[in-house]
């Protein structure tokens, strides 16, 4: 784990962010920002805020209030199709993909953006890191593990080449060996330069793999630290570890 | 009775080869946008009155004798039409619903259709009554057996048939078929890979107005006269044949109109009736079916929107 100083122009800035669904303030003051080349996380319990505030930074809800700046450009009042198209992928909560359609064709899909000669090699590179994927390409993406489903989804993100990739609950449901393989694959991820931020309510295992974590809680951040110091923090460990 | 029988099977096969053209613009839209459009089937109309005004107003006299050249030029005009007024309701009347409750795009839909049907009527001369369209194509009718079918029903089969290839596979095979999927199974994370949702629906609406304003033209020339009330008849065959099929599904609206144009022509033979019973037998048969296979023949269940 790296010592991250927080200095210097941020990728991602979130400012007092506010989102709600009509009357209910699913988000009220979030804020935080993620640094080129880290792995940052979100963690809270179920209904936070977590997910709609990734929601809002793709583009798929519009913020009551607050700001969104990419690379220093305010994102939050552009389409959610022109957020991608900035270098922003979401991998979102339940994989969602496209079940009745390949496993190619859910990767030509992360790729829908790109016009350069590089695609195919890409959907190889793919299929080299999670080989099971490689050996049934042909098949429909509903069939399956949920492991699997996990590979693809985040396999389909990266196929934008995304400068910023966006995690959503990746190990939601899965077996913990691999919940780790997962876990690994991020790593390696960041080690080939894309910078991660992910929404985890499994707190350990996405402490121990970040750079810098926020807790979410009632729809405000609140504490933050690199993961080490979270992992530490007697507050984090009773509400979020586990251990009264 | 065989002699008759045989006669009705083939004018069913190019009525359902007339009405899948239609078809296929419901179960496109529905397909991406969750929306029955009701006017689908005045997109058919104008494209039949755009093709019979370019006959009558832009083609000069001498390329009026030429059939070969003369027909497609009107298919060409009757399909501009369609599109322009296909473009122009989506844009006007259906995007500013496009998070309404879903009760409200539909009565639009049938807003739009009595407008479009009363601007015909009042714009174009005469609309009302049978317009002649012109036949000068129309000469030796095919002769199998006790079958007579004449060249413009060939025609429209070939068509259609080509027709419905072409979009499976654009839709199973382009980069834009497969962002049309995408939104279909899942707007959300489709708007997630970077597709814009307004030009998938804005290409659905034109490709579903390109084949009907090529069915509008050739059941022109087929039937040889128009008025401004086909595309509310030949509409609601095609919004049951598109049901019949399976909303959504483009081999099911294919399958399902050739099913309706059968049904329909054997049934104006076989049941007691005739030709007025047509909607009574067909809507029968979309009860029957919806009865056991809620779904259609070729649809799957009702996808469930997070």
């Amino acid at each position: 784990m790296s010592d991250t100083v927080q200095t210097g122009k941020p990728l991602l800035e979130v400012r007092d962010l506010c989102v709600a669904y009509g009357a209910i303030e699913a988000v009220r003051s979030v804020s935080f920002t993620v640094q080129a080349g880290q792995i940052v996380s979100l963690i809270g319990s179920n209904g936070a805020g977590k997910t709609t505030t990734l929601r809002t930074i793709s583009g798929l809800l519009r913020p009551r209030s607050g700001q969104i700046l990419f690379e220093g450009r305010p994102i939050h009042t552009q389409p959610a199709h022109a957020i991608l198209g900035m270098g922003v992928a979401h991998c979102p909560e339940g994989r969602r993909l496209f079940p009745k359609m390949t496993v190619e064709e859910n990767l030509l899909l992360g790729a829908y953006t790109r016009k350069d000669e590089g695609i195919a090699e890409d959907v190889e590179r793919v299929y080299d890191l999670f080989p099971v994927l490689g050996e049934r390409r042909g098949n429909k993406a509903g069939l399956f593990s949920g492991g699997e489903q996990q590979m693809l989804a985040i396999g389909r993100a990266m196929m934008s080449r995304p400068r910023l990739l966006m995690l959503d609950e990746p190990s939601m449901g899965l077996s913990p060996i691999m919940t780790q393989r997962i876990f690994d694959t991020i790593r390696d991820l960041q080690r080939l330069g894309t910078t991660v931020l992910l929404v985890e309510q499994n707190a350990l295992a996405a402490l121990a793999q970040s750079d810098y974590a926020h807790v979410v809680d009632l729809g405000r951040t609140t504490i933050e630290g690199t993961g080490h110091d979270l992992l530490a923090d007697q507050r984090v460990r009773d509400a979020y570890l586990g251990e009264n | 009775m065989f002699a008759t029988l045989m006669q009705q099977i083939a004018n069913g096969i190019v009525f359902g080869a007339l009405i899948a053209l239609v078809a296929l613009g419901y179960t496109m839209v529905y397909g991406i946008v969750q929306l029955i459009n009701f006017a689908h089937g005045e997109v058919f109309m104008v494209g039949a009155f755009g093709g019979l005004a370019t006959y009558t107003w832009v083609l000069p006299a001498d390329v009026k004798q030429i059939w070969y050249v003369a027909l497609p030029l009107m298919v060409l005009g009757g399909v501009v039409v369609s599109v322009l007024i296909s473009l122009a309701m989506e844009r006007i009347a259906y995007r500013p619903l496009r998070n309404a409750p879903r009760l409200a795009p539909l009565i639009t839909a049938l807003g739009v259709s009595v407008f479009l049907q009363e601007a015909v009527r009042l714009f174009y001369p005469n609309a009302t009554s049978a317009q002649p369209f012109p036949a000068t194509f129309i000469t030796t009718p095919l002769v199998i057996g006790p079958v007579t079918v004449p060249a413009s029903g060939i025609l429209l089969v070939a068509v259609s048939i080509v027709l419905a290839i072409l979009l499976q596979a654009y839709v199973n095979r382009s980069r834009m078929g497969r962002a049309m999927r995408a939104t279909a199974q899942d707007p959300d994370t489709a708007r997630l890979m970077g597709i814009n949702p307004d030009r998938v629906i804005v290409v659905t609406f034109a490709i579903g107005a390109v084949l009907a304003g090529v069915g509008g033209v050739l059941y022109g020339v087929y039937i040889n006269n128009i008025d401004n009330q086909i595309g509310f008849q030949n509409g609601v065959f095609a919004f049951t044949a598109a049901v019949l099929g399976g909303i959504g599904s483009i081999r099911g609206a294919v399958i399902g109109s050739f099913v309706i144009g059968l049904v329909k022509n054997l049934a104006d033979v076989l049941l007691p009736g005739g030709t007025a019973y047509d909607y009574v037998w067909i809507f029968v048969l979309l009860i029957v079916v919806l009865v056991f296979a809620p779904q259609g023949l070729f649809g799957e269940a009702e996808r469930v929107r997070a």
